[in-house]
Formats: structure tokens, sequence, C-alpha cells
């Protein structure tokens, strides 16, 4: 006696968490049956193999023909085949678009194109995701644009949604990430650096009519950063800024004559990260200068995130006080942005 | 009376890409009706198109308008080639052609193809302007509501039940017309659609005409079904209960129908009637008058050009071959049954005198009535033998006669319904059914179905004279199918034999002070158990004890019924759905011969069957069935048998022997030891299964019996019972004598597989009750949500154990492991019961076994259970000691909040002993449960919150149940019946038949869901999938699959929302919002 054809079709569609997160991890019927079997449920529930079997094969059948639908949100909203309770629908979308952190990570700054999809099955071994669970997440990126923009057509949650302009925005932004030295930095310490830079270096953070132009970074104000670099080639200014951040902070740090020794190659490394960035290659390579150029450095001398907080702080506003620097509006976007990014990086 | 339809095409969204190059779609619709089409503007590159389209009016035929549907049809334009068909919607308009249901049909449906599913969906608004026209020689019925329900609908109260309409058209299969040859795929089966469309509206047309010749308003317990004969053609047929229904809100509900017959009954030009008090329910009806409502069928079917079933009943012998008919026959030898006949029963009656030792159980197996009972002076007369009551003697006999006479002159007496006001139903007597065999033949004119006619006619003239037999002049919970397997079709028919109150039947307000006296008499709560055919002159043997309930009338040992459960029966304990599975192998053969072949098995199906369901309800401890359902399929080389019913404990029959086995082969130590094996796990499942539904009956003690001449007999059963409630031990020890014991004897591996698969059925996880009828016998505090489901199956057997053994346990094991798959499912809605549970099986293929169900899951709160047992006592104590004058109105029963309740009997010690019996082990149960089920049900429970704001979609409930839990129906919108073809050449494509069957299943519920909100509704009642026709071609990736379903759209409130409104405003809501109160005082 074998089965045919086996199916269930509730008038509100069933959706099993458990089932659902199995079939997004990329098992297979055999592989999902087994997993269920192994926690426990047949006990639970006093149910056979064959009916979890049946009931899994269902699940999946479902998914697949939910899937279509999880590739436009909206419509998934709109269409009329699977009668599903509003909180059900998001919970289906936003586990649809949660991603592996590991994965993004990897992913993170590479072209999204079909070379990168072959890529994928190194990625996979990588990060110990399944290659079907990867192409899912891939389909995703795809599409993006800003947060408001995602959270309207994948009608994400605002967390996700910003997860997802962050991924968008490295993309655009060709950021370098892979390097060797940026290994330790996590997903979260670049969504969180992406973040502050579309709010504040983006054409869309000045002008809120330019909706679409969270994408890039904005080159009017890049352009504008060269005039930061007066802050280290005029030597006065140079030394009075030290002097004013040396005074402020003196007996509250506890690596203030590190810090005295190395405020010029500091100071020097943050301006002119801030000057190339007219360059499209420099601005790759942002995170790699930070690390390179100050992350580096503190951190061979060993110094405290508080004190880094202290210094960077003092380092900002000191220059409010500098009579000759002109460009006090252009720093504090600059080192607004760039305080919190350098915040965030230091970390082991 | 001619009309104006007008239909509005606005927009269309999510269209399929039609244009590879530019990913776009140029659409335009085509909308038509009759022969007449419109158009709209294409309009260019869009998959959202906005056509916004004028108002097209077609001016019709009001015939048409019931006949046809409107065909909207969305296509792409193509400049070179043809256009390309993205899909289309067929709309049935009827639900506007009369004035209490919808005004309007607007909003947006799926655009569907038989190819390709459904491709997006379109925006369309539906009017219809009708001209009053008083013709009486019109061919439409536009007005006469048609209720899919099998109760008087919530909102509205009978007037009169006028009874049985049928009707049936015969066309040729499109399918397998010649031109199918040439013609594409996709053209056949629009052909096929449309033509079913418009067999259906005729359908329905004709019966409201005889609706109309009855005086009747309305069709209750609607059931429509088609009959693919293949070559030999189609055939749609329906029955229904004919019925003259008042809206309960109408302020003039109580006044003469003809005062205000507009809002009644808007299409009905009686008034010109001399006599217009007729069918009204006022008091001043003379006389004479009174019985012409029941006007018989003769002077009307001359009026509707086909297939009435003429009375004359000189059977017209049909010109085709033809099997021997099955004839289980509840006679006493001397009732006459046809000749034809004569050999099988005789074979039957000589086969159950062979085996002396099973008489016990032939009795009722035999005769599909399996009950009995007393009240001599009110059942007698079908017998001829009536004598006088003891008290309210003269007036019974009255009202015996009315009764009789009103339904002698109907050709069929028999009622589709399965629920009844209440009063209505006065002693039920068991099951009757007829099958018959015949050959089919291609149906040479269509416009004269009469040999089809000829064969439901012969069928049903069985079941009346079965009923006869049995002391009843009606039948009630009516139905018949068929199964057809080639060239050989089995028609069946059943229903339940009962007495009936005529004061439904007809004007009865003539006694009306006679009435009131009766009503007094008449035991109310156990009334319906009662034998109504003579004690001492018994259509067969059987056992009878005094009613456990009243001590004063008779009632058999066991009840089977084809109805729902009474709302004012008493109950011990919880019900349980009791199935019987049978397969039998048949060679296979060609016409005659397979005709008799098949002819011969029948009755030894049906005698096992009814074997299997008896000796399963006794394992349950439980005495009678309800909603039974037996359902006999006939494939290539075998047949089905599927029965199934809800099994309950009726507090007024007696408690019911256990199975006692008794082996054959004596002397034997090990064989004596299995044997006593047996005997103990049989009745170790009987003690769990009490213990499981709670069945504790009430000790009975002997001063109560006040019987005139107490048979032996029943002196010794009562005595038994006593003692068997006073020692567990005893209860099961079945020691009494040979004639109530339920023997079964194990005298060869057959019965000993018997006993094996009565012990195999394993009960429903915790938390999980299911039954076959409406509501749960033993439950009434249901919550809000539920869930209802479709779930196929299809198994192939290996030709290899091809014996009918293993080919039950095949069977055994797919419904079983069907119903673990349910419950494992569902899981997440415990504590709940599956309802109205609906098992089809069909055998597409040699080796196929297909199991349909449908059923809905409702959720209930064990811990509620004690308050509200405690509130419908109150109520019914209340209703009890109120008028009587009300109790004649009856208007109270109907309303939706009622119906689950479950009303205890007014007598002390019952209604302690129930509180104390069910009540409390039930809702200290209830928390056991709770905490012991494993799945959090909080998160699914919150989901049936209104729709979120951002979803444009609005829920739509689909249950099978005539009622929505915690809301009320406050409108009924008409009737959906939709039938749908799908078909697909890339069967792997889309996933396999399991795939492909899920996504136009799923594709159908969204379909009718559709309907159901364009014309304003939020749920569909009575929801039926009639028909699942399955076939696939895996060798050339092919797959096809027929649908039918029906249900009736209504609008339903939530009962705390209503409240809310009531409270906010309580001076205005009386006439808009009936309110219980309203209703009952």
């Amino acid at each position: 006696m074998t089965s045919e054809l086996d199916i269930f079709v509730g008038n509100t569609t069933l959706i099993d968490e458990d089932v659902y997160r199995l079939w997004l991890d990329g098992y297979s019927v055999t592989d999902a049956v087994a997993l269920r079997v192994r926690s426990g449920i047949l006990e639970q529930t006093g149910a056979t193999a064959a009916v979890l079997q049946s009931d899994t094969m269902d699940h999946y059948r479902t998914f697949h023909m939910l899937e279509r639908l999880l590739h436009a949100p909206p419509k998934l909203l709109h269409q009329l085949i699977f009668q599903i309770p509003p909180s059900r629908q998001a919970l289906l979308i936003e586990r649809y678009y949660a991603f592996d952190e590991a994965f993004v990570r990897e992913v993170l700054g590479k072209k999204l194109s079909k070379g990168t999809k072959k890529d994928l099955d190194d990625i996979s071994t990588k990060t110990g995701i399944t290659l079907k669970s990867c192409r899912r997440q891939v389909v995703e990126e795809m599409r993006g644009s800003l947060v408001d923009n995602i959270q309207q057509h994948f009608l994400l949650s605002d967390r996700l949604a910003r997860d997802y302009a962050a991924i968008v925005f490295f993309a655009n932004n060709r950021f370098e990430t892979g390097k060797k030295k940026l290994q330790y930095l996590s997903f979260g310490d670049f969504a969180f650096c992406a973040e502050l830079m579309i709010q504040n270096w983006t054409l869309g953070a000045v002008d809120s009519q330019m909706d679409d132009m969270d994408m890039d970074l904005d080159k009017e104000f890049l352009q504008d950063l060269k005039e930061l670099k007066v802050l280290v080639a005029d030597k006065d200014l140079l030394d009075l800024h030290k002097s004013l951040v040396c005074t402020a902070l003196r007996g509250k740090l506890g690596v203030f004559s590190e810090m005295e020794a190395n405020f010029k190659n500091l100071s020097r490394g943050l301006v002119n990260v801030a000057a190339k960035l007219t360059h499209n290659k420099d601005v790759r390579d942002l995170f790699v200068d930070l690390v390179e150029k100050f992350v580096e450095p503190c951190r061979s001398d060993h110094w405290p995130l508080s004190d880094v907080r202290f210094f960077l702080n003092q380092y900002s506003a000191s220059v409010h006080s500098l009579d000759g620097f002109r460009h006090q509006a252009l720093w504090d976007r600059y080192m607004g942005t760039l305080r919190g990014c350098l915040l965030r990086l230091y970390h082991d | 009376m001619p009309g104006k339809l007008k239909v509005k095409i606005v927009a269309g969204r999510h269209l399929p890409v039609m244009d590879r190059a530019s990913d776009l779609t140029d659409a335009f619709v085509e909308v038509k009706f009759g022969n007449t089409t419109f158009k709209t503007d294409v309009y260019l590159k869009s998959l959202n198109p906005q056509w916004n389209s004028e108002w097209f009016k077609f001016e019709v035929d009001d015939e048409d308008l019931q006949d046809e549907p409107l065909q909207i049809t969305v296509l792409d334009h193509d400049t070179y080639s043809a256009n390309d068909a993205i899909g289309k919607v067929y709309i049935d308009i009827d639900p506007l052609l009369y004035s209490e249901a919808a005004t309007v049909i607007s909003g947006w449906f799926p655009i569907y193809d038989t190819i390709h599913g459904i491709r997006g969906e379109i925006n369309v608004v539906v009017k219809v302007d009708l001209f009053n026209d008083l013709n009486r020689f019109r061919q439409s019925s536009c007005g006469v509501k048609f209720f899919c329900t099998t109760s008087i609908p919530k909102c509205y109260r009978a007037v009169i039940i006028h009874g049985f309409v049928e009707e049936l058209v015969v066309n040729e299969d499109p399918e397998y017309q010649w031109i199918d040859r040439i013609r594409t795929p996709r053209a056949s089966n629009e052909a096929r659609q449309r033509l079913i469309s418009l067999m259906s509206g005729e359908l329905q047309r004709k019966i409201g005409l005889k609706v109309l010749e009855m005086r009747g308003n309305a069709v209750v317990g609607y059931l429509q079904c088609f009959d693919l004969e293949g070559e030999s053609g189609l055939v749609v047929r329906a029955i229904g209960t004919a019925c003259t229904l008042d809206k309960l809100s109408s302020p003039a509900a109580f006044l003469p129908a003809c005062n205000s017959p507009s809002k009644e009954m808007k299409e009905i030009p009686f008034n010109e009637d001399p006599n217009p008090n007729t069918h009204s329910s006022g008091p001043s009806t003379p006389l004479k008058n009174q019985t012409y409502s029941f006007s018989p069928s003769k002077s009307y079917s001359r009026q509707s050009s086909s297939s009435d079933t003429d009375l004359s009943l000189t059977p017209k012998t049909a010109p085709y071959p033809q099997g021997p008919r099955i004839y289980l026959c509840p006679s006493s030898p001397s009732l006459s049954c046809g000749s034809l006949h004569l050999k099988k029963s005789c074979l039957l009656l000589s086969e159950s005198s062979l085996t002396p030792h099973h008489s016990s159980l032939v009795s009722p197996v035999l005769r599909k009535s399996v009950s009995f009972s007393e009240e001599l002076f009110l059942a007698a007369s079908g017998m001829g033998s009536g004598s006088a009551g003891k008290e309210g003697g003269p007036f019974k006999a009255l009202l015996r006669q009315q009764t009789q006479s009103a339904l002698e002159q109907r050709e069929f007496p028999f009622f589709t319904l399965t629920a009844f006001p209440p009063g209505f139903l006065v002693h039920v007597g068991g099951v009757v059914s007829a099958r018959s065999v015949k050959l089919l033949d291609r149906i040479h004119n269509p416009d004269e179905p009469e040999t089809r006619d000829a064969w439901w006619a012969e069928i049903r003239q069985e079941i009346k004279s079965h009923a006869k037999a049995l002391g009843c002049h009606a039948v009630v919970g009516y139905s018949e199918s068929t199964s057809i397997c080639e060239e050989v079709c089995i028609l069946s028919a059943s229903g339940t034999a009962a007495v009936l109150n005529p004061r439904f039947l007809q004007d009865g307000t003539v006694e009306g002070c006679l009435e009131q006296r009766l009503e007094e008499n008449l035991p109310t709560r156990c009334g319906f158990c009662h034998i109504p055919y003579d004690e001492l002159n018994m259509p067969f043997p059987a056992h009878l004890t005094y009613c456990y309930n009243c001590r004063k009338q008779k009632v058999p040992d066991v009840l089977f019924t084809t109805i729902d459960l009474p709302t004012d029966a008493t109950v011990i304990g919880k019900g349980c759905l009791i199935q019987a599975r049978l397969c039998r192998l048949k060679k296979k053969a060609q016409a005659e011969a397979n005709a008799t072949a098949i002819s011969n098995l029948l009755p030894f199906m049906e005698y096992e069957v009814h074997t299997q369901l008896m000796n399963k309800l006794k394992l349950k401890g439980m005495n009678a069935l309800f909603g039974l359902r037996i359902q006999i399929t006939v494939g290539e080389n075998m047949l089905m048998g599927l029965a199934s019913a809800t099994g309950v404990y009726l507090a007024a029959l007696p408690t019911p022997g256990g199975i006692q086995i008794a082996g054959k082969t004596p002397n034997d130590g090990s064989y004596e030891q299995h044997i006593s094996h047996m005997q103990k796990k049989i009745n170790d499942t009987i003690a769990k299964n009490k213990e499981l539904y709670e069945i504790n009956p009430p000790e009975i003690s002997e001063e109560i019996i006040g019987s005139p001449i107490p048979e032996p007999r029943q002196r010794s059963r009562l005595l038994r019972s006593q003692s068997e409630s006073s020692d567990e031990v005893t209860e099961l020890d079945l020691s009494h004598g040979k004639k109530d014991a339920f023997v079964l004897e194990i005298d060869d591996t057959d019965a000993m597989e018997d006993v094996h698969s009565l012990l195999t059925d394993v009960p429903p996880p915790s938390g999980f009750y299911s039954c076959n009828t409406e509501i749960m016998p033993g439950i009434n505090n249901w919550t809000s949500e539920i869930q209802m489901f479709t779930s196929v199956r299809v198994i192939r057997l290996s030709s290899l154990n091809l014996t009918n053994q293993a080919l039950n346990k095949n069977f055994n094991d797919l419904c079983e492991n069907l119903l673990k798959s349910l419950y494992f499912k569902l899981r997440s809605m415990i504590p709940c019961c599956l309802c109205h549970v609906n098992f089809t099986v069909s055998l597409p293929e040699d080796e196929l076994i297909q199991v349909t169900v449908t059923a809905v899951a409702i959720t209930f709160d064990k811990n509620q259970a004690l308050q509200t047992t405690k509130t419908p006592v109150e109520k019914s104590l209340q209703r009890a000691s109120t008028d009587n004058e009300e109790l004649l109105q009856f208007p109270l029963e109907l309303c939706s909040d009622s119906l689950p309740s479950h009303p205890f009997p007014p007598a002390k010690e019952h209604l302690e002993s129930a509180s104390s019996n069910s009540g409390i082990p039930a809702a200290q149960r209830a928390m056991t449960v709770e905490k012991a089920s494993p799945v959090g049900d909080g998160n699914f429970r919150n989901r049936s919150a209104p729709p979120c704001a951002n979803s444009t979609v609005g829920v739509v409930k689909m249950t099978p149940l005539s009622f929505i839990p915690g809301a009320k129906i406050t409108k009924y919108l008409g009737i959906i019946n939709m039938f749908f073809i799908r078909e697909t050449t890339s069967l792997r494509e889309e996933g396999g038949v399991s795939g492909f069957l899920h996504a136009f299943i799923a594709e159908v519920f969204a379909m009718v869901r559709a309907h159901v909100a364009a014309l304003g509704g939020n749920a569909v009642v009575s929801y039926i999938m009639k028909q699942c026709v399955f076939m696939e071609n895996p060798n050339k990736n092919q797959a096809q699959c027929l649908i039918n379903v029906s249900g009736d759209a209504v609008v339903f409130v939530r009962e705390s929302d209503l409240e809310v409104v009531s409270s906010q405003q309580p001076t205005t809501n009386c006439q808009s919002s009936c309110t219980e109160g309203e209703v009952t005082t």
C-alpha cells in the first residue's frame, strides 16, 4: 500500500513555525522529518513517523507555493489563494527575509552577480549554512533600496529593514570588508556604521526630498572634506589642536603619554582618510584605512575603550576652539559619524 | 418578468505576463450573458489594468437570469495573431434575484483558467433591476430562496414545511462529444463548466417553480448533485424541502402572510388568490381550506417541461437491462414487495434463519431500521391497528388523522432536513434505505429524462413503503446518492422513518386550542425515542423496554438515525465518530453480468456494515447512532462500503449489553484461553470507552416502573441494569440471558479478523473529539475559533495481495491514518472537536482508493463547562414554565446561541446527575488536559482577530455546519454552487499529483471566498464538497480534477460585537437586529 496522493488544505492556511524554520534552513523533507523526530514531537503527541512525514511534506508543499508570493511580499497581502491571518503573514515574511549574520558578513561588499552565486558554494561550506538557504538570501539582496522603501516593499520589521539597508548600502558603495584585517568585525559592526553613514553622509540625509538618494554618499560633501586637510597641513593648527586636546585630557586618560606621542599620527590619519574620500577607490577602503590608521595604533598601545571615547570626544570638540578653522559644520558632519563608527569598530 | 443586468469592469491586478518581450500584458475584458457580448477597451502594457468601464447593460428574461451565468473573460490583445485568453470568471447572479439577499455583487474575483489555475484578479460590479410582472404562466421562479442548510435557517421561522421537491435535468457531456477530439482541452473544460452552470441554473429554476406551486417561498436542505455518466451523459439532480419561511426580525412575523407579501415573498404573485388566508398562520382560517396547501405535484408537473416523476405508480419498466434490485425490506412477510425483490429478501431471510444464533443482531441489521418503540395510540395507524391511548386519546387520534391525510396527499412525504423546530419530530422509527443497481445507456432525448426519473421514483417508493412498515408516515434526514463505474450505477437513498407533528406541515392553526392541549401531553425529552409502530404487530423482532426517562412508553434497545441529535434529547456523556469500513472484491465483468454480481454482493455488504456499526457502538458503550451515512462505492474489481455516524448514549434508551465472544470449537484449551483473552480485551475497551466519553448513566430505581404488564424480559433487564451500575465488575460480566448479550461467534479466521479490527480503532488523542453531526453531543461551550479543511488521500494497492482481508486492512489503515494525521495537524487547537466529519470514498482506477474528508475543527473551552451547563438548564426550566402560546410559535430555538447549547432535563434528579456526572469531571479534566497539551495554543487562538488594517483581503470563514460558534448569522445572501475543472499537462512541474490537487483545492476555496466577499458576506455555512473527481495519467504527465462545492453565503456578527451594539442603542435596535429576548418572549 503506497500513498499516491496525500494533501490537507485548510480554509485558514496552517503554518507550523518549526517546519517553516526547517524549510528556510534548507533541509530536505527527509532531514526535516528526522530533526522533528529528534525533537521528541512523536512522544508528545503520540503520532507515528508516517504521520510526521505526511505533515512535513504538506507544509513543505505549502511553503513552496507561498515562496512565489514571498518574493513580492505585497502580493502576499493581496492574494486570495491562501487565507493567512495578518500576524502569520508578518511572521512568514520576517522569517523569510531574516539572514544569518555569518553569511551576510561573508557576502558583504561582494559584487552581487552571477559570479557571486557560484561562489556561494564556498561560503556555504565556510559558514555551515546550507546552499539552498544561501540562494534564498541572495535573491533578496538584489532588490533592496533604502530603509523605508525596503520596509514598504518587503513589509519587514524596522530592525530587519535597517539591516537590509546596510547591506544594500555596502554593496552599492563596494566597501572593502573582506581584508584579513577586517575579519574581526561582525556584520553588526558594519550595519551600525552603515546606518550612521546613511543618516549623515548621504544626500538623503541633508535633503529629505531626495528619498532615493540614500544609496550614494553625498559627493559634494566628500569634495568638501578636502578642506579639512588644513587641520594637519597647517602646522600651527595641528599644534594648537594638540595642545587643546592634551590640556583637556591631562590626568583623565590612562594612556595620556601614548596619546600625546601619537596625536599627530592619529590626527593625520583621520584627516587624511577624510581628504581621500573623493576617490571611489579610497571610499572602498574606508574601513581598511580606519582600522589601519586609528584602531590598530590605539590597540597596540592598549587604549581602553573609555579612553578612546574621551579622546575622540575631545578631539572633535576642540576643533571648535580653533579660531583659524572655518569648516566647523563640515567637521562635525564628518567627525560625528566617524566617531561613532570608530567606537564601534574599536574592539578585539 | 424581464430584468436589466448591469455589469461594470473596474480593474485587474496581478495579471500574468502575456508578452514575453515587454514582460507586460495588453488586457481587455469580454462580458457575456446569454448571446450578448460586450468588450472593454484594451488597457495597454500593464499587469494592473484600470479599465473603469461603462455599465454594460443586458436586457433579459428572468428565466435567463436564473439559468445563465454571467461570463467574464479576460484576454490579452494581440495585433497580429489571435487574442490569448488569460482566464474566466463565472458569476451566478441568482443571489441578486430575491430581495432579502445581496443587492449588489462587487469585489475582486480570481481569474480562473482550467489549465493554469488562478491568474490574477478582476474587480467587477454587478447589479440587477427587476420589473414586476404578474404573469401566472411564467417559467421563472425568481424570489424563491434556496438554502443548503438542512435545518430552518437561523433568523427565519418556518410557517409551513411543505415537503419534498425534486428535479433532474440531463444532457450530453461535452467531454464525450465528437467535437472533443478536435478541440483543445481548455475549450472542452470550459464547455463543461458552462453547461453544468447552465443546467444547475435551470434545475434551480424548475425546483423554484414547484415550490411556488406548493405556495412555499423557500427551499431548505437543497442538495444538488452531478452524475457524470460518461458516454451516456450528464445528469444534474436536486432534492430539497419546500418551506414557507418568515424572517424573524420582521415585525409582521405573526400577521397573515398576505398582509406583507412584498416583504417576505417578493415574487409570489398569489395576492389575487381567493383565499389568501390559507397560507397564513392567522388563527381564523376556516377548516375546509386547510389542506389545500399540499397541492400534489401533478398540477404543476406539466408546466415544467422536463422530468416530473409521475405519480402513477405503474412502474415504467425501463427498457434497459436492469440488475435485480436490492431490497432489504424491514417488513414482515405480510407486506407486499415486488416480485423482483422477493428473491432477495428470501435469500436474506433464509440466511438469517440458518444462523439462529445471530438472530439478535440480524433484526436490526437486515432491516436497516433498527428502532423500536411504543406509544401505540399515536403510532399504530401505519400498521392498521391503532388503539386509543390513555390520555388525550381523541385529540391524538384527530391529530393522527390530519397528519396522515396531509402526508398521504403527498407524493413523497420526505424531508431533507436533519434538524427540526422543537416539537416537529414526534417519534423516530429508524433508518430506511434502498439501493438499486442500474445499467446506464445513452440518454437519447435530453428533454425527456424519464428513465432517470423513473429510477428515482422507484427507489423513493420503496423508501416510503419501508417507512410505512415502521409505522411512520414520513421520512426525515432524507438523501440520495449515486456511485458510477463505467456503465454500472448504484442509486441509493436513505433517511429516517419518523412520525411528525402536523402543525408544521399545514396551516394548522384551525385547531389551535387542540394543539395546545396536545402540546402538554406530548412527552418532550424522550418522545422521539418511543416506538412509532405497534408493539403487538412489530415489523421485526426487537427488544423493547420502558423508556428510561419517562417510564411510560416503550423504546428500542438501539436507535439508528440519519438526522442530527434533537436539541432537546437527553444525552449522557459525550458522543464520538463511529465508522464501519468494508471492501469486497468482485470479478471484472461486463454489463448485465456485472450488475448482477454487484446486486448479489450488496446485501452482504449492508449486513456486514451494520454488524460492524453495531459492534463498534456496543464497544463504545453507547446505544444510538445519529447522522448515519452509508456509502457504497463501486469500482472495476471491488465494492467499498463506508458508514459514518455519531454514537451517543441516549438517556431514554437502555444500557447497551456488552459483547460476548463464543468459540465454536469445543474442548480446546488454548483456544478457550485465547477466547477469554479476547473477551477480557473487549471488556476492558468498553470500560475504557465509558470513562473516556463520560458515560455514567444514573442509577435506576425499580419503583419507577409503572408498567401495567411488565414483561419478564424487561423486568430482568431493569434488574440487571441496576446491578450493573452498582457494581462495575458485573457490568462487564454480561452474564445475563443470551437474548440481550451481543454474541460474536468466532468460528473462522474471518470473524477473528473482525474482532481484531474492532479493537484496532484508536480513540482520538486526549483533548480531541470527533463527530459527523452538526454539534457534538455533550459539548456546549464552543469558542469562536474554527478551521474548515479538506484532506484527500489516494493509495495504490499492490495487486499481489488482493484478498478481501488485505483489502479491508488497507482501507481501514487508510482511514485511521488519515484521522491520525488530522489530529496531529490540528493539535494546536486542543481542546477541540472535529464536527461534521464527512468521508467520501471513490475508486478512480483499478488499484486506487481515494478518500476525501471535509470537516471543521472547533475549539471549546473546557473550563467554562460548569457555568454554561447551568444556564441552559435554567433557560429550559424557564421556558417550560412559560406560556404554551410561545411554544406554539416556537421561534425561540432557532437563534444561534441556543443551538449549540444543550438543554438538560427539567427533572431534578437528572439535573443533579447531569452536573455531577458530566459537568464537574469535565472541568477537572480540562485542567489536566490544558496542562498536558504540549503545544501552546494561545498563539493561534489570537489569530481569529479582525484583519489588520494593512490587509485588503477580508477574512471569509467556511464551515460545513449551519452556524458559526460565538456568532449570530444576521443575513443569508444566497446559495453558492460552483463547479470547477482543472487540468494539467505538466503534472511533474506542478509538484506531482499532490502539488496539483493541493493547489487546486486552495484555488477552489479562494474562489468560494471571493464570491462570498463580493456578495457582502463574511462566511459560508453548510459548505459541502459534493464531488472531487480526480484522474491522473502520470505516463503522459497529465491529470484532471473536477470539484463541485456548495454552501450558503451569510453575514455574521460576533455575539460580543452584538452586545456592544445593543448596549449602545438599547431602544432602536428592536427591528434591525432580532435579539434573543425579543424572539423568545
